[in-house]
């Protein structure tokens, strides 16, 4: 205890700092996201210049192989991926925080049963579900790539409720609480939920950035957000035959997909320092 | 009259060990019974069969005369305000996202006990030594000792008639547990307290009356005094004897 006293005031400032950076390059995605809901710079499925024209004035990332500017679809990228990110991690935790609950609090058989799905659905890659549930649906669109994602995301989410929400258990305080006369959603919500929810926040964020990179690679074999959809993924399956001549539309996605990633890494740990009273001062 | 009174409990989590065994035990009114044997005696089981947490086999366990049905809402409501428990550890009883004030409230608010809270809860704090003004801060910022005392301010915080302390001072070192002990002799003198333990030293400083368990059945009962001073059964004995001692002359030699 005491030397986690004497090391807060260094670890409470690289906190904020990681903080800060994450809700900046979060932040930034966020506004140049809402941004192309009303401005583009140049009309993303329209040829604006020449053919993989280099960066220029005009054209900031320069042109595709098909003259289009590179650096409106990457905006726009950036709306998808959010889009992507967001919607996937959201059904995957529903989803998956409810069947970790649930097989917790389980009789042993059906707990068992749940556990065991759960390990061979995990076995499977995130991908590998997502395209068969893709597959499975008749249309590829972005919301088939979400729920697909979200779905293949949810076991991983179930599976890590169940064993942090079994550890909370045991926990003296949850008897005391029922000794107190809490009802058990009530013990779940005060309880339970507050002390799995460090832990699954930043799983969840590590989850978002799976979520974009599994929906770049759906988009990259076809099964996502068909044209014109420019999602970071299609633009780097378009540049692909390229990438010797006009090498930025595969960096560009490239960079931009590892900034979000990291960006909602730091600020779900960040947040996540941020509530946690055991971190605070004394 | 008796407050607790359990008749002839058996119970067992599977079907051919029992964990319990014919335990009959009467808790008076104001009464300070000390419950004692090792572990695995079968004494925190018995504890959970008296707060209701599991039902026994069979044998009947009535609170004030009334039987203890678990799926009986209304009865359980005033049952548990009247029969709160205190646990061994002080670092797992406490929530560690919870406020000192959350959780002393807590049986105020989930028991839907009427009046001031924050007011009970400034009581509590002081019925067990501790500043009033600590209900802000979280469990972290406590010793074992101190935690002790919040867990004990939550259970005595619903005016129970009856404290029921699972090995409530085994976790803490010695000159924490003489002021728990002494605390919880102070508590004892308006409510009736069983003490779980497997420490007779404490039982002997703190309890009017004994109660040996061993392997699910209780094998001796009586006053503290006269239990220890003459032994009956043969393992409350070979418990006595094993009471580390100083010896005194071995040091000095």
């Amino acid at each position: 205890m005491s030397s986690a006293t004497m090391t807060a005031p260094a670890d409470k400032k690289s906190h904020s700092l990681a903080l800060m950076a994450g809700i900046l390059l979060v932040g930034l995605h966020v506004a140049i996201g809402l941004l192309t809901l009303v401005w583009l710079p140049y009309d993303p499925t329209a040829m604006a210049g020449g053919r993989l024209e280099g960066p220029s004035l005009l054209h900031w990332l320069g042109t595709d192989r098909l003259g289009r500017d590179l650096f409106t679809q990457m905006m726009i990228g950036s709306r998808i991926a959010l889009i992507v990110g967001v919607g996937a991690v959201a059904i995957g935790a529903v989803i998956g925080v409810t069947l970790g609950l649930l097989a917790a609090f389980a009789s042993k058989w059906l707990d068992d049963a749940l556990a065991a799905t759960l390990d061979i659905l995990i076995a499977f890659p995130t991908l590998l579900i997502a395209m068969l549930v893709v597959a499975a649906s008749d249309t590829a669109n972005l919301w088939s790539a979400i729920v697909a994602l979200g779905i293949a995301l949810s076991a991983i989410v179930a599976r890590l409720t169940r064993i942090l929400a079994k550890r909370v258990l045991v926990m003296d305080y949850i008897t005391a609480a029922r000794t107190s006369g809490s009802s058990w959603p009530k013990i779940v919500a005060i309880h339970i939920l507050p002390n799995i929810w460090p832990t699954l926040s930043v799983n969840f964020a590590l989850q978002f950035g799976l979520a974009v990179i599994a929906e770049a690679s759906l988009s990259y074999l076809g099964l996502g957000a068909p044209p014109p959809n420019a999602s970071w993924g299609r633009i780097l399956q378009e540049a692909q035959g390229t990438v010797y001549t006009a090498p930025l539309g595969a960096i560009a996605p490239g960079i931009a997909l590892v900034s979000l990633a990291i960006g909602v890494n730091l600020l779900a740990d960040g947040l996540r320092d941020a509530i946690d009273p055991t971190r605070r001062a004394r | 009259m008796s407050l607790v009174r359990v008749d002839h409990v058996s119970f067992g989590y599977t079907a051919n060990r029992r964990i319990l065994d014919d335990v009959s035990l009467d808790i008076a009114q104001g009464d300070t019974i000390g419950l004692v044997g090792e572990s695995g005696s079968g004494k925190t089981t018995l504890l959970r069969l008296l707060l209701g947490l599991a039902r026994p086999d069979s044998g009947t366990i009535t609170f004030d005369g009334k039987p203890l049905e678990p799926g009986n809402g209304a009865f359980m409501r005033e049952f548990r305000r009247q029969a709160q428990v205190v646990f061994q550890d002080p670092y797992s009883s406490l929530d560690p996202r919870q406020t000192i004030q959350s959780i002393i409230a807590e049986p105020l608010r989930s028991l839907k006990i009427a009046g001031d809270h924050a007011k009970m809860v400034g009581n509590a704090l002081d019925a067990v030594g501790l500043d009033r003004d600590v209900g802000t801060r979280f469990p972290h910022q406590f010793s074992g000792g101190q935690r002790q005392r919040i867990a004990i301010a939550r259970a005595i915080v619903p005016g129970p008639r009856l404290l029921l302390a699972d090995e409530a001072v085994s976790a803490l070192d010695l000159t924490t547990r003489i002021r728990i002990v002494d605390l919880l002799a102070g508590l004892s003198k308006t409510m009736s307290l069983l003490f779980v333990s497997h420490d007779i030293g404490v039982v002997a400083a703190l309890c009017r009356r004994i109660v040996i368990l061993e392997k699910g059945r209780i094998v001796e009962a009586g006053d503290t005094a006269a239990v220890l001073a003459n032994p009956q059964h043969p393992y409350t004995q070979r418990l006595l004897a094993s009471v580390p001692r100083l010896n005194l002359n071995e040091v000095s030699s």
